[in-house]
């Protein structure tokens, strides 16, 4: 870490999110560990007790792997097991990593890392070159709406750094990626193990002309992927002060989903239609002249009307699609049992809870070979499928290409309380069956 | 403002506002846990920006070991008369005396192991059905998988491979009844942005963060402010030093560390060059390479 830290330079930075996938041995913690290594963001007493813990296990070097397997568990086995979050910065950025775990069985995991990215980085071992695995995160990625993806190409020191294993790496991935709805893909090729071309770059692979990891992770432009057209605001709560000074006070609190919204815009609240103008954006700070993604504010408007939690304020010539069908990609979470066609759920979108039946099970994708297996209506843990819901109350949604925020979310198992599955919204469909498939074509 | 950019700072800060009104709608009974130090000082300041201009809508909950350094009693009383929020206290002497817990005995002898069952105690007196903590994820390995919304069961244990996806800003507070949540929204913080932040919006902290002259014990590396609840092997001398708090925590096994940093830009410099984790003045932690992730099983903070 920097002795000086640059205090004005603190405020200005910005913050990446990006997640990590990869399979059991491509790597992928030891990028990450070399990775927390190399920018100075591991403590000595960090560092001290993975020492000891390569020692007790007779690890020839220090293990980097160990920083990031956090649990017992997953020591004792060797995995990691779940969604763990990793925190570095340099000068110019913040990062979160979500690190998530690359297993058949851990598709879940990915999903829920890859939810709240603005990169991925998919690890291929380079003696290995593009397997099942590689095809399924990319596709997760793809699915996801992940708009930049970094390809790293690891354990080039196990292929003696050779610019041939590379390129041919790069071209099946190319050819398979062209199905794929990314449009920024970058690749890198590494030594995790002995930091070539993570941090600093690679005296071992003078062919290759790109940047090293790290400056591309510093350097990618993600100011322009959120959505700054269509003005949502989910109400989360209404502040009433019930206090002598503010009276009169009922302020709309909620964090800003996309577009921007300012005093004295004409705005409409749904379910009721109601047409207002907001008074003023207020914050502990006094008003801001403007509210944008992700910003937390309270709208206070100028007509009382009735809103609550769960409600939409959006703009009458920009408003969401209302509707009780939904068409979603749906991802099953739950271990214990299956998607129930025909089964009820408590459905959770933005900050509206409903019920909702299955009303149909369209087709399954085989995440490996990205088929549609058609006439399976059997979904299972892990497994990803193309559903039509139907809600008790009436849904204000986005298609999810245009808007995650609103284009999101989850089923609730009503007797466990659990989180059941995640969901893609897709296009209305008003003729069937017509429209292309999601994350992927084929 | 050209480009509608938020910095990392105010990133942060949205999340945490974001969490602690899903907080305040999705739970009947929540709780902040307030413990005089910096993240909980963090985190009421953010509740009163979430609800302003309304007052906090849940209560700040101290678990108090009884072996506190009285500046963060002090700081906690104006605190909670500035912010006009209701203030509850658990006492670990009470339970102590209760028998519900014994205390520890002998040199190491702390009260931090006792404050889980004053906690669970708490929660479930007052029928608490949420309870807000200043947690971070950088903290220790353990927490890098703990959930924005963390699910107890009904014993107040927490099942790590039992925990809920949380996917994009959709967060599933629905539970069954006796079970509770722990919720975090500093989870995405460091140590850098906590202080950071409360450079930025000049938050005032207990005077024990800064440098000051102490007397304290040298004990396996960590220095221990002396007090009447701290007992002393034969051969260890309290001598005076210049020291800060980094934490702030049960005064018998919270290190202190030897700085001379007296303003929060100078804090933020020592941080900076740091080569010790934040957790690394706790002894607590130091039990064993796991000692966090089965004190979290048992319901710890």
């Amino acid at each position: 870490m920097n002795a000086e830290i640059d205090t004005t330079n603190y405020l200005n930075m910005d913050l990446l999110r990006f997640t990590t996938a990869g399979s059991v041995d491509d790597g992928k913690s030891t990028l990450i560990g070399r990775l927390l290594y190399d920018s100075k963001s591991i403590f000595e007493d960090n560092l001290e007790a993975i020492e000891k813990s390569s020692r007790e296990r007779g690890d020839e070097n220090v293990n980097l792997a160990l920083l990031t397997d956090g649990l017992r568990a997953e020591r004792e086995q060797g995995i990691t097991i779940d969604v763990a979050y990793r925190y570095f910065a340099t000068p110019k950025r913040k990062f979160i990593i979500a690190d998530t775990p690359g297993h058949i069985q851990y598709t879940r995991n990915m999903v829920t890392g890859a939810s709240t990215a603005d990169l991925a980085i998919i690890l291929i071992d380079a003696r290995k070159g593009v397997i099942e695995q590689t095809r399924r995160h990319s596709f997760i990625a793809s699915l996801l709406q992940i708009k930049h993806l970094v390809v790293c190409v690891n354990k080039m020191d196990l292929v003696e750094y050779k610019q041939e294993v590379f390129d041919q790496i790069v071209e099946d991935y190319q050819a398979f990626a062209s199905r794929l709805n990314i449009s920024d893909i970058k690749f890198i090729p590494i030594s995790a193990l002995h930091g070539d071309n993570v941090v600093d770059r690679s005296e071992k692979m003078d062919w290759f002309q790109g940047s090293p990891l790290l400056y591309t992770l510093e350097t990618t432009y993600i100011g322009s992927d959120h959505n700054h057209v269509d003005a949502r605001f989910p109400v989360q709560w209404v502040i009433r002060p019930h206090s002598d000074e503010h009276h009169d006070f009922r302020g709309f609190a909620g964090r800003v989903a996309s577009g921007v919204f300012k005093p004295g815009d004409e705005v409409v609240a749904l379910p009721s239609g109601i047409v207002s103008r907001i008074k003023s954006i207020h914050t502990l700070e006094g008003g801001v002249t403007e509210a944008y993604s992700p910003m937390s504010v309270a709208i206070t408007l100028e007509d009382e009307i009735d809103i609550s939690r769960g409600d939409i304020i959006a703009k009458p010539d920009n408003q969401p699609e209302n509707t009780r069908n939904v068409e979603i990609m749906l991802c099953w979470f739950d271990d214990k049992k299956k998607l129930q066609p025909r089964g009820k759920y408590i459905l959770r979108h933005n900050t509206r809870e409903t019920q909702c039946i299955v009303e149909e099970v369209r087709y399954k994708v085989d995440i490996n070979t990205l088929h549609k297996v058609e006439n399976d209506a059997d979904i299972g843990l892990n497994e990803i499928g193309r559903v039509v819901l139907r809600s008790q109350q009436s849904l204000f949604i986005d298609p999810y290409m245009k808007n995650r925020e609103t284009g999101s979310l989850i089923l609730i198992d009503e007797q466990t309380n659990n989180t059941v599955a995640a969901g893609i919204i897709l296009e209305p469909l008003h003729d069937n069956r017509a429209q292309p498939d999601p994350g992927f074509s084929i | 403002m050209l480009n509608y950019t938020l910095t990392h700072l105010e990133q942060l800060e949205n999340e945490a506002i974001f969490i602690m009104r899903e907080v305040a709608a999705q739970f009947q009974k929540p709780a902040l846990l307030f413990s005089g130090g910096k993240d909980s000082i963090v985190m009421a300041y953010l509740a009163r920006k979430a609800f302003h201009p309304a007052n906090i809508p849940f209560p700040l909950v101290h678990i108090d070991t009884g072996h506190n350094f009285p500046e963060t009693i002090e700081f906690r009383d104006k605190l909670v008369g500035e912010y006009q929020a209701r203030l509850l206290v658990g006492s670990v002497e009470e339970s102590i005396k209760k028998g519900r817990v014994r205390e520890e005995t002998g040199i190491n002898a702390s009260r931090n192991g006792l404050q889980t069952t004053t906690l669970l105690d708490t929660l479930e007196e007052h029928q608490f059905d949420a309870a807000l903590g200043g947690g971070r994820r950088d903290e220790e390995k353990a927490r890098a998988k703990e959930r924005f919304f963390s699910h107890r069961d009904d014993f107040g244990q927490w099942d790590p491979k039992n925990q809920r996806p949380e996917l994009w800003n959709i967060f599933n507070g629905r539970k069954h009844f006796g079970e509770h949540f722990r919720v975090f929204p500093l989870s995405n913080w460091t140590e850098m942005d906590v202080w950071q932040y409360i450079l930025k919006e000049n938050i005032p902290l207990p005077s024990i963060y800064f440098s000051h002259t102490r007397e304290v014990i040298d004990r396996n590396g960590v220095l221990l402010a002396t007090s009447p609840y701290l007992e002393l092997a034969s051969d260890e001398k309290p001598e005076e030093k210049v020291v800060r708090c980094r934490t702030v925590g049960d005064m018998t096994c919270t290190g202190v560390v030897e700085s001379t940093a007296s303003t929060l830009e100078e804090i933020i410099q020592e941080v900076a060059a740091a080569r010790v984790t934040e957790r690394g003045g706790r002894a607590d932690d130091k039990r064993s390479e796991t000692a966090m992730e089965d004190r979290k099983k048992a319901g710890y903070f």
